[in-house]
């Protein structure tokens, strides 16, 4: 054993000093354009966002001066303002909670042997799958003032009495109630989808020991499963609090931010300020106020997939 | 398994979550479907039992293609879903490559600032990116879709594929290049064909994001000859306060399908793309 590695580290060697250099200067080569590409349409916009939202700068204007943090004290002054920045966390929190919960009920009923399994672990991608937009506006028909279908089956089921109705979307409430019935509707499938990969990582034999041992189904479930699935568990939570807490087309499209701008979340009230209004200084301001949050979601990602060995 | 189920409890484990979640996940497409085939008449008759179809119809769809360009929309998303989805594999091989086999200095810290990259969120960089589309002289073109979309797209192809070029054995680059294989023939002809299920999931990722892609649509495509599916349907069959519902919902199902039609065929590859690296540890 030892004889034949010694007889080979020499010639290894030599090659490996000729691969490492010819390696670097593909390494530069294939590298560069794609660094340069997201340092001008990533770094750029990013750095260009910190800028405009210290200026008065509006849209299709060359003119601005700076304003020091004025857009950042006007926006924080603003009630509109602090009621979006309460909904992103109010949506994101709730929302998630919802799906892991669902999630975790989906993916148990998943992982058992039925006829149709296939179909069904189909099916459920849908809502994940289809362009949120479109099926925004569905949920817009679901809850139309006049034909809103859950009030018709309320009333069938005589929940709603005669002359009482919900008006969806008209209500401070009820709008946020399906804002976040649309986020929970659209996350669901893709973290049952991660928490079935995890079920099914977990080796039968362990549920067998667990047994063996007299543990119950809960203890079976936050003993042993939870703690196992925990770095999917993560990675399901982090992506689905990335993407309602940055999303703008559900709430531009469902309610526009009404009634009486009570459901903006950040990101919809920066596109109405910094788009609509043509705002772009204080649009830009409000945007920022996500950076602190994606930090703190940065870091955590980082030690995950540390840990999950991706990066 | 541990023990046999009996019914009872096949029932509360199983089917009773089981249809009310697939009620939930699937009601607004039926909903569509159903409300797309009804005639004005009957779809705003406040008396009609709204779940059933008395006299189906396909009058929506025929003035959904009549009337409106919905099938330039289609033809637009696919050629900015096509355009950018090649962009970012091309870039997301050329990052990913180098950072998953190459000895590198800083190689884990860009690795790092990819993975970063991913979680800038278009909320933040939209106000700046129409300033910069409009200075740039390409607001309302396709172009300026196709060159902003793999921002959005390349992190997470990156992402994808260098988890997938770490499951290849070194070894076997390694053998072709003490055969005589330079660097860039290891790579195209050993490597990259190894990982064609990394490709197609992170394929499908690319090509499905961008079809569904709705603000930087909205932000830069005004005219309508150039918009997409997304933000035609939204921008032109809502005309102020009215509302064509036939229509919309016509054009929200057929335009949902195309992406349920490619999950169909990929559904495999696209899982394995959304667990890639989460179930490696």
């Amino acid at each position: 054993m030892t004889s034949t590695t010694a007889v080979s580290v020499a010639p290894t060697l030599h090659a490996g000093e000729t691969i490492r250099r010819s390696d670097r200067r593909l390494g530069i080569v294939m590298l560069a354009p794609a660094l340069l590409y997201i340092a001008l349409l990533v770094a750029v916009p990013f750095l260009l966002a910190l800028f405009l939202s210290l200026t008065n700068s509006s849209a299709g204007s060359l003119e601005f001066s700076f304003v020091g943090l004025q857009n950042f004290e006007n926006v924080i002054a603003s009630p509109v303002f602090r009621r979006a920045l309460r909904n992103t966390f109010v949506f994101t929190f709730v929302s998630q909670l919802a799906v892991i919960v669902l999630g975790n009920v989906l993916a148990r009923a998943l992982m058992k042997s039925f006829h149709g399994k296939a179909i069904a672990r189909f099916l459920i991608l849908l809502p994940w799958a289809a362009p949120i937009s479109l099926a925004t506006l569905g949920w817009l028909w679901i809850f139309d003032s006049t034909f809103s279908v859950i009030n018709w089956l309320l009333k069938v089921a005589g929940w709603l009495g005669p002359g009482q109705w919900y008006y969806w979307l008209g209500d401070p409430t009820l709008g946020m109630v399906a804002v976040i019935m649309i986020h929970v509707w659209r996350m669901l499938p893709f973290s049952t989808v991660i928490l079935l990969a995890g079920l099914t990582s977990i080796p039968n034999e362990v549920r067998e020991a667990s047994a063996i041992d007299g543990a119950g189904l809960f203890s079976r479930i936050f003993r042993i499963e939870i703690p196992m699935m925990k770095p999917l568990l993560t990675v399901a939570v982090l992506f689905g609090v990335v993407f309602t807490f940055t999303d703008m087309s559900v709430v531009y499209l469902l309610t526009r931010g009404g009634p009486y701008n009570s459901t903006h979340v950040l990101a919809s009230l920066a596109f109405q300020e910094g788009v609509l209004g043509g705002d772009v200084g204080r649009g830009a301001a409000v945007a920022i106020f996500l950076v602190p949050v994606l930090v703190v979601l940065a870091i955590f990602m980082l030690r995950t997939s540390r840990r999950a060995e991706v990066v | 398994m541990v023990g046999e189920l009996t019914w009872s409890r096949r029932l509360v484990g199983l089917w009773l979550p089981l249809t009310l979640l697939f009620v939930f996940a699937l009601f607004p497409f039926a909903w569509m479907a159903a409300t797309s085939l009804k005639a004005n008449a009957e779809l705003y008759d406040p008396t009609a039992n709204p779940l059933w179809i008395r006299h189906p119809s396909l009058v929506h769809y025929i003035d959904l293609f009549k009337e409106t360009n919905f099938v330039v929309w289609i033809g637009n998303t696919m050629l900015v879903a096509t355009v950018s989805t090649v962009i970012s594999l091309l870039l997301g091989v050329m990052l990913a490559y180098p950072l998953a086999r190459m000895r590198f200095p800083a190689a884990g810290l860009l690795a790092i600032t990819v993975a970063v990259t991913y979680l800038v969120p278009q909320t933040l960089l939209f106000v700046p990116m129409a300033d910069l589309i409009n200075r740039m002289k390409l607001g309302d073109t396709l172009t300026a879709v196709m060159l902003t979309y793999p921002t959005l797209l390349v992190p997470f192809c990156a992402w994808l594929l260098i988890g997938y070029f770490k499951t290849v054995p070194k070894e076997l680059e390694e053998a072709a290049l003490i055969d005589g294989a330079s660097r860039w023939r290891a790579m195209t002809r050993v490597i990259l064909p190894l990982c064609t299920p990394g490709f197609l999931s992170a394929g499908i990722f690319a090509f499905t994001l961008a079809q569904n892609e709705f603000l930087y649509a909205l932000l830069f495509l005004n005219t309508s000859t150039i918009r997409t599916v997304p933000v035609g349907v939204t921008g032109e069959l809502i005309r102020g306060d009215a509302f064509y519902w036939g229509q919309l919902m016509a054009a929200a199902f057929l335009g949902s399908l195309p992406v349920v039609l490619i999950y169909s065929f990929f559904v495999k590859y696209y899982v394995a793309g959304l667990t890639a690296g989460s179930v490696k540890g």
